[in-house]
């Protein structure tokens, strides 16, 4: 019914009582979602309340992962202490750990990626919305949200989507939802040179997915990623697939905002993902306020 | 964030990279000083290079006519001369664009006899997500040039980020240069201190190219940096506060400059049609879109995915500022937010703008119906559109007249 996250999912949040942290917190409980326990160093013993919830806070993600049961953890810890966060996740045994915090230095995030090497733990973003697999109340409630993505624009169905951006994310998903068609869960794997999890390996998952039927992949200039998926796809992939690329029209050398969107020595150009995509079968969305219709006419 | 020439090979000489003699000079007196120093001490030439963020300067042109943003003199007046000569003027390289850059400083460092030119790199590999030290005998060349057309001449090694690039890493790269003899542990020493730039700098690219094997002073082959570019990890700057004081605002759009101060994210196009988003990939896509309805982007511009009223308020200015805007789109979801506070931001910052252009304005998610009336009620002409495709179309047709 969904990859990586189910509406069972027990969910702690480290930097739950940041101001960012906690309006994101809020918004998960009402969602619906299993929001068990809060990280923050110097708090633990502390109680985190909203409306009739009190979710308990720790010091340590160890402690709060024994106590509570969470397998799952979203991160909105400051940049400076990010790469530390993700890690103490990993250590703490977490099937998986989505990074919010934007601006993580490149270093900081290879030390990660190494250190997580071997270990079971799954890492969604740096830079990201997170993950929302939505439940089946009204605007979708009952779901699973990780991050900080808007719940009410969701509906429980059969699309996969996973993305690089956040508000195009959004996008996809409302163009999506206002055409009534529902999505099994989607993933925003974030906007940086180096993230945790890549569009394949979560296509793979969609791949696996029974209740997932098509998938809509957002990526963007920069790197080689999509043309890593696009490769897979053609040989592997049982779904259909609709793709949508941003920055046709970015000029080279220049960093998109995204610390990963950039175009550099002639490499990671909108067009060359199109053509591996085209290549491999997807259809490939003309403009942003088609990828829904793109999709739609696959299935 | 990118540096200057001088600066790169100051970083690089403190962590064991070889490099000429010479330093920073910004009047001709200074450059004059430097180069006495440098002859006093047996140097029969002095180079004076001009410092821009841009590459192409030995081949580049300056506006007054004078060939060459590198001259090569064999005298302190003629240094002090070539000094005056390029110093406040203007450069234009295959790099700067038309519009060429003002030089404003120079490196004044002692001339080499170059036998041979080669290429040391170190970058981020992104699909391996690992660091990666590129070498290549076909040094002074653009290597993208040599990536493209001769890709057997690049060798790497990628390297284990929790390791760092070992010795026999460095040593396996010079080898495969050829660099024999005292050549090999001169140039071990060079790649490690390339890549513990890279590392303890948070860099994004140390690139050594040329890369000289020069003849000593005593006579025998020796390795010098003869020209370095560092560029830096903007997102590692903030524990670094020696090398933020590199920063030199004079290389920077100052309309750039504004808007990171404003925690907006903008950079300027050639086209005429100014967007403002709320989040970088919707930004992209919405330059793509004007660009394929038939217009041409004037800007990317990404006011964060909150989209405050600050921050709208702050975007207009920096937009109207650019003359060739001719119609402004503001396309915003407004997922957690509410379309009806950010309609409200809209108004306002028009208002307090006193924007005359054309404004076509695409709202969509939350309590986006009150955002609508928000925005018709206002009195303002504003053009709403009920989707990405229409807001492209009409501000296009705006463009235009």
């Amino acid at each position: 019914m969904s990859i990586l996250v189910t509406p069972e999912t027990r969910v702690l949040i480290q930097g739950i009582t940041g101001s960012f942290g906690a309006r994101h917190a809020q918004l998960s409980l009402e969602y619906g979602t299993r929001v068990v326990a809060g990280v923050t160093p110097g708090k633990g013993g502390q109680v985190f309340t909203h409306q009739d919830a009190k979710v308990p806070i720790f010091d340590t993600v160890a402690e709060a992962v024994q106590a509570t049961g969470a397998t799952a953890s979203v991160i909105f810890v400051p940049a400076a202490f990010a790469a530390d966060a993700i890690l103490e996740g990993a250590d703490a045994g977490l099937e998986l750990v989505v990074c919010i915090t934007e601006g993580i230095p490149v270093n900081d995030m290879l030390r990660v990626k190494r250190a997580l090497e071997g270990r079971k733990t799954r890492l969604i973003g740096p830079n990201c919305p997170g993950i929302v697999t939505p439940g089946p109340g009204p605007d979708s409630r009952g779901g699973c949200r990780l991050g900080i993505a808007p719940g009410y624009i969701h509906r429980p169905g059969p699309v996969g989507v996973v993305s690089r951006s956040g508000t195009l994310t959004y996008e996809a998903v409302w163009q999506l939802t206002c055409r009534g068609v529902g999505q099994s869960t989607c993933v925003g794997i974030g906007g940086d040179a180096v993230p945790g999890m890549s569009h394949l390996d979560i296509l793979k998952l969609f791949n696996d997915d029974p209740d997932t039927h098509g998938i809509i992949m957002i990526g963007e200039i920069g790197g080689s990623a999509e043309e890593e998926a696009a490769a897979w796809i053609r040989r592997h992939c049982r779904k259909p697939v609709a793709a949508f690329i941003a920055g046709a029209t970015a000029p080279p050398g220049r960093r998109m905002g995204h610390a990963g969107a950039i175009i550099s020595g002639g490499r990671g150009t909108a067009a060359a993902k199109i053509a591996a995509l085209r290549e491999a079968g997807v259809a490939v969305a003309e403009t942003p306020a088609v990828m829904a219709d793109t999709l739609l006419k696959l299935l | 964030m990118n540096l200057h020439e001088h600066q790169a090979k100051e970083l690089l000489a403190r962590r064991g990279v070889a490099v000429p003699p010479g330093g920073p000079a910004f009047t001709p007196e200074e450059a004059r000083a430097a180069a006495e120093k440098l002859f006093a001490a047996g140097h029969t030439r002095v180079v004076v290079k001009s410092q821009i963020h841009a590459g192409g300067r030995g081949k580049g042109t300056f506006t007054s006519g004078l060939q060459g943003g590198v001259q090569v003199c064999a005298s302190p007046e003629e240094v002090q001369a070539r000094a005056a000569a390029m110093l406040g003027q203007t450069l234009v390289t295959r790099q700067t664009g038309p519009a060429g850059r003002v030089v404003r400083r120079l490196l004044i460092e002692a001339g080499a006899r170059i036998r041979r030119e080669l290429y040391c790199a170190v970058l981020l590999d992104r699909a391996a997500g690992r660091p990666v030290v590129m070498a290549s005998a076909a040094g002074g060349m653009d290597i993208e040039e040599v990536a493209a057309h001769t890709p057997e001449k690049i060798v790497r090694e990628s390297v284990d980020p929790a390791l760092g690039l070992m010795p026999y890493q460095a040593r396996k790269l010079a080898a495969a240069l050829d660099l024999r003899g005292d050549l090999l542990s001169a140039a071990s020493k060079m790649f490690l201190g390339a890549y513990r730039t890279w590392w303890d700098c948070d860099a994004s690219l140390v690139e050594i190219n040329p890369l000289g094997v020069v003849e000593g002073t005593d006579g025998r082959p020796a390795l010098l940096a003869l020209d370095a570019k560092v560029s830096l990890d903007d997102n590692g700057l903030f524990r670094h506060p020696e090398l933020q004081a590199l920063r030199d605002p004079g290389e920077e759009a100052p309309l750039e400059v504004e808007a990171g101060r404003h925690g907006l994210n903008y950079i300027k196009l050639d086209g005429n049609i100014a967007c403002l988003v709320n989040g970088a990939g919707l930004a992209m896509a919405t330059m793509d879109i004007i660009k394929h309805h038939g217009g041409e982007p004037a800007n990317f511009l990404d006011v964060g995915g909150g989209a405050s009223v600050e921050q709208v308020t702050a975007a207009f200015r920096i937009i109207m500022q650019d003359p060739a805007v001719r119609a402004i789109l503001v396309n915003i979801f407004g997922g957690i937010m509410d379309c009806d506070v950010i309609a409200r931001g809209i108004v306002a910052a028009v208002q307090e703008t006193h924007l005359t252009l054309p404004l076509v304005v695409r709202l969509e998610g939350n309590n986006v119906v009150a955002g609508r009336q928000t925005l018709a009620a206002s009195g303002l002409a504003v053009i709403t559109a009920d989707s990405m495709a229409d807001a492209a179309q009409k501000a296009v047709q705006a463009a235009r007249g």
